[in-house]
């Protein structure tokens, strides 16, 4: 039987990057053909900017190249215009007089410049700008004529008049709004910019209806005239007054248009067979002139057309950002407000810098940032979760490093970066790199800089500055999921939250059957929700679901820290920092015995064995066994320490005995499984000598009590830990900081330290669930307790286990 | 010239797991069997800085690195794109339950 036909109308970003979603999960369901009225392949339109402005070449944009094309077996038709739908007879007739029938098609045809009513728009040296035919003329312009004129002050003229002057034109952009892009900033913010491009040499004339384009003796356009009677030089007019859908091949053809052609949330038109998406599109009444919301609607159409029928496209906020170099301008939302929305507005003139944030019923819904960008992916991020921002209101203008970040990635501002400067301090990724991969590979997301850079793939402290390099680098294209909707990796489209609650609602206890359940797309998943599902399966449903360590990382399958030589690292537990001659002198033995080259005191007070080979590893736990030792799980996302001071045992200053409590804890969580690692910290005073601050919990005992600490992080990013609560005895210390810890275990996604949890829910969340409710707490910590009834040392039980077997390399006689 | 080698029992390679092989000569080479039961073999040596491939988590047919997460597939030693680097792959079969190696 031979295949479906698919034709594509329309060889631009939208429609292309349908075929590319549709390629990945259904590559041989069609026999594609794409008609393109341009003579080009698909390319960025986003980056024509930087080509005008001659910081790029048309060769550097191309998005697809021919053999693409060629090696999926796609049948191209460039330069063809489609004249004609006939729908009855399911075909396509381009003005060549070609046809191509269809089994489905799909209309991306864009949309077209939208050209002012007035005399004199039809004379030579007016255009509109939109593709690579606009770029070039408006680059030969250059080098021959002095005026022009853009008529717009919006995104695109202000990119247009800025590349206009680069070229060495003298440019005047012609507003009929108040100040520049209003429909992006408000009045202050507006005229910052304004400023700014004067600066540059731009020139401005606001709220100036233009009448008429006056035709000069050589043909040519040569000046323009106002409604007040004011005349100025142009030898070139670029019209850059909005855009409209470009319908009307759709409408002809008898599909319902209203503005656009009216799809529903699977992207299909009234007619069945005909799906569209892109800027020629009117969904829900709106149609959209930014690329980020078109990805999403590729995304749904190829999902249908594929025939999964699993998605809707329910509508975009987008957000954008000027390319223009050297100015740093983001708005995101519903920025102007109304009288239901109250602001928070920072307003610095000279400093050149001015934020202003738009907030409803506690949450963010938009805003507008000028001079200062660095947090406009953060806040869209907040934006998009409608994260309930009560908690942090006070500082939330100062951005996410006053909310408590003090790490690497919160002082750098990405626009004010040079391109040799390091943007990821583990993979030695420079900025330049970073923009570079951007532009050449066509990249729009942080997933797919990460993969072809490597930059923020490591330990991912960068990832807010990669995300701002990208947002730079391709403007309002660049849109992050909401944090709840991000899919866990490529095997599937559901979050970690929507697997979470498969996993409980429907009472999955094995992989295959999440697989199942959720129709992943592979067959045994992959390295990223492999082990995200292993630990959801076991944390809710202990001792019902079984653990499956081939989905475990080799750190938690072999009990042991994997070496860069392949040699592992081996640390025995203390309790609560506690040690013996006894266990000293086995430690020692050890180190001996199997010829240990480095033996080292961690920062999590105990001792690190660092160098040992795999094979090795079953008898040095032995050993370790007999002289009473454990597995120090330094290797989890599991607990790993319960740092204490010495406390009032010992110490003059000492209120609470903070070795005691240290180690009650560690052992009410040994071999506890969490969504990361947890660490804790007991110390006997405020003077807090265990950093009880920096603790996943930290407790800092008090003369009336303890005081409990939760959230705090001292790796990659330092985060204060927040107070939670003040308790009175060793017991209450136990079933708060045991209550606070499950919550974390039934609710955070995989890979989310408690920080970052809490930073995604609200510290308000928390103390409602654990402090306040007091039954909800109570059970919490009984579940804890359940599940760890019967843990086992992981040692000694996979001395006996089979698993031992991958410990032994099997030898081949010569 | 090689030869095919008897190296173990099928069950002996966990589902989604590896087993390492030392051969003679050359370094260690790391089987691999799929949650299908198909097997395969490679240098246990990764493209980027020599990671023990062995060690890593398989998955459809590829492993994935432990040191650095990088991709590899298991059918021809390729590292998955964007990537770019490969491995030695050798022949293995299984016959009778029986899983044999070619070096
Ligand atoms: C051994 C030790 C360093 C030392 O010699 O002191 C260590 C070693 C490693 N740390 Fe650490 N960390 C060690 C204490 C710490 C501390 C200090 C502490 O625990 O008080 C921190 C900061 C506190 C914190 O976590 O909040 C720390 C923050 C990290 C991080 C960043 C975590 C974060 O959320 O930001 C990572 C990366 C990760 O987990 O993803 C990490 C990851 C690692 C890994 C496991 C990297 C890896 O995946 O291979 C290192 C293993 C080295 C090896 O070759 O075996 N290590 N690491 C310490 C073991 C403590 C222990 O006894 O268990
Ligand atoms: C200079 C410039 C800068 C921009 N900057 C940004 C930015 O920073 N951020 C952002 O998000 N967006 C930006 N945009 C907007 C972005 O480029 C568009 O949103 C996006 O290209 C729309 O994709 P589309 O597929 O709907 O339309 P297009 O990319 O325009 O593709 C439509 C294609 O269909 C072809 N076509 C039309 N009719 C027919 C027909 N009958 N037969 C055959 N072919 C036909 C057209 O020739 C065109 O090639 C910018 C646009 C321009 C022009
Ligand atoms: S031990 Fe920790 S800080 Fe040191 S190199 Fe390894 S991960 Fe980095
Ligand atoms: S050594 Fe394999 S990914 Fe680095």
């Amino acid at each position: 039987m031979s295949k479906p036909r698919l034709v594509l109308i329309g060889n631009g970003m939208a429609g292309v990057r349908t075929i590319e979603e549709l390629l990945k999960i259904a590559p041989d369901h069609y026999e594609i053909t794409i008609f393109g009225a341009e003579p080009h392949p698909n390319y960025n339109r986003i980056l024509l900017s930087p080509v005008l402005a001659g910081e790029m070449t048309v060769a550097e944009i191309v998005l697809n190249e021919l053999d693409w094309y060629a090696s999926n077996g796609i049948t191209l038709h460039t330069g063809k215009q489609v004249v004609a739908i006939d729908r009855v007879r399911r075909k396509v007739i381009a003005d060549d007089g070609s046809e191509a029938p269809y089994d489905r098609l799909l209309i991306a045809t864009g949309s077209t410049p939208f050209m002012l009513p007035i005399p004199g728009n039809d004379l030579p040296g007016v255009i509109g700008y939109r593709d690579i035919k606009d770029t070039d003329e408006m680059i030969a312009t250059a080098k021959v004529h002095k005026h022009a004129v853009v008529i717009g002050g919006g995104l695109l003229g202000l990119e247009a008049a800025n590349g206009l002057k680069l070229r060495g034109m003298d440019v005047t952009v012609v507003h009929i709004g108040p100040w520049l892009l209003e429909r992006q900033l408000d009045e202050t913010a507006g005229r910052m910019l304004q400023q700014s491009l004067e600066d540059k040499g731009l020139k401005f004339l606001l709220q100036k209806q233009t009448e008429m384009l006056v035709q000069g003796e050589s043909g040519r356009v040569a000046a323009v005239r106002f409604k007040d009677g004011m005349q100025i030089p142009a030898d070139l007019v670029v019209m850059a007054a909005g855009i409209r859908p470009n319908y009307a091949l759709a409408e002809k053809s008898g599909i319902y248009c209203n503005r656009g052609i009216v799809v529903n949330d699977t992207m299909q038109t009234y007619d069945p067979k005909i799906y569209a998406v892109g800027e020629c599109v009117s969904h829900r009444g709106i149609a959209y002139g930014l690329v980020a919301p078109l990805f999403e609607q590729a995304k749904v159409a190829a999902n249908h057309l594929a025939g999964y029928g699993i998605g809707r496209y329910t509508g975009s906020v987008t957000s954008t950002k000027l390319k223009v170099t050297g100015i740093d301008l983001f708005s995101a939302g519903d920025f102007m407000g109304g009288k239901d929305t109250e602001e928070i507005v920072l307003n610095d003139p000279h400093g050149g810098v001015y934020k202003k944030l738009v907030i409803k019923d506690n949450k963010l819904v938009g805003g507008v940032m000028y001079g200062d960008t660095a947090d406009g992916p953060w806040y869209f991020q907040l934006l998009k979760d409608a994260r309930d921002i009560h908690d942090i209101r006070d500082s939330l203008i100062f951005g996410q490093s006053l909310v408590g970040d003090v790490g690497h990635a919160g002082n750098s501002k990405a626009a004010a970066m040079a391109d040799s400067a390091e943007v990821c301090g583990c993979n030695g990724v420079t900025k330049g790199t970073i923009v570079k991969a951007i532009k050449e590979q066509g990249l729009f997301t942080l997933d797919e800089v990460k993969k072809h850079t490597k930059a923020a793939s490591s330990c991912g402290s960068c990832a807010g500055l990669v995300e701002q390099i990208l947002a730079s680098t391709i403007g309002g294209a660049y849109t992050p999921a909401a944090s709840d909707k991000k899919p866990i990796c490529g095997c599937t489209e559901h979050s970690h939250q929507k697997v979470r609650e498969a996993i409980r609602n429907e009472h999955l206890t094995t992989k295959e059957a999440v697989f199942a359940e959720l129709g992943w797309t592979t067959p045994n998943g992959c390295e990223k929700c492999r082990p995200a599902i292993n630990y959801y399966l076991i944390s809710t449903w202990p001792h019902e679901a079984k653990d499956d360590p081939q989905s475990r990382l080799i750190n938690e399958r072999s009990h042991a820290n994997i070496q860069k030589d392949g040699t592992y690292s081996v640390v025995p537990r203390m309790w609560g920092g506690l040690t013996t001659p006894a266990e000293l002198r086995a430690i020692a033995d050890v180190a001996e015995k199997y010829q240990v080259p480095t033996v080292k005191v961690t920062g999590g007070q105990r001792i690190d064995l660092l160098g040992i080979k795999k094979e090795d590893l079953p008898a040095v736990w032995a050993d370790l066994n007999a002289a009473g030792m454990v597995s120090g799980h330094a290797y989890g996302k599991s607990i790993r320490t319960v740092k204490t001071c010495v406390g009032a045992e010992h110490c003059r200053f000492g209120t609470q005995l903070a070795m005691d409590m240290g180690v009650k804890l560690e052992k009410m969580l040994f071999d506890m499984y969490a969504p990361h690692k947890v660490k804790l910290a007991v110390s006997g005073c405020p003077r807090n000598c265990a950093e009880a601050g920096i603790k996943d919990v930290g407790v800092i005992g008090v003369d009336s009590g303890y005081e409990l600490y939760v959230g705090g992080n001292g790796g990659i990013k330092t985060e204060v830990a927040q107070f939670l609560c003040k308790v009175k005895s060793d017991e209450e210390v136990m079933e708060y900081s045991g209550a606070f810890l499950e919550l974390y275990r039934q609710e955070a996604w995989y890979l989310e330290r408690t920080c970052h949890w809490l930073e995604r829910v609200g510290l308000d969340y928390v103390k409602g669930r654990i402090v306040e409710d007091e039954d909800g707490r109570r059970t919490l910590y009984a579940g804890l307790v359940a599940a760890l009834k019967d843990a086992k040392d992981p040692w000694s039980t996979s001395r006996e286990a089979q698993p031992l077997k991958q410990f032994i390399p099997i030898t081949v006689a010569a | 010239m090689s030869h095919w080698k008897l190296i173990c029992k099928l069950e002996d390679i966990p589902a989604l797991g590896s087993r390492i092989v030392r051969p003679p000569k050359g370094g260690d080479i790391a089987i691999f069997r799929t949650s299908d039961d198909k097997v395969f073999a490679l240098h246990d040596k990764c493209p980027h800085r020599g990671g023990p491939l062995s060690q890593g988590l398989v998955h459809g047919e590829r492993v994935t690195c432990p040191l650095h997460g990088w991709n590899i597939g298991l059918a021809d030693g390729q590292a998955v794109a964007p990537d770019v680097g490969g491995c030695d792959r050798f022949d293995v079969k299984v016959e009778n339950g029986e899983v044999w190696l070619a070096i």
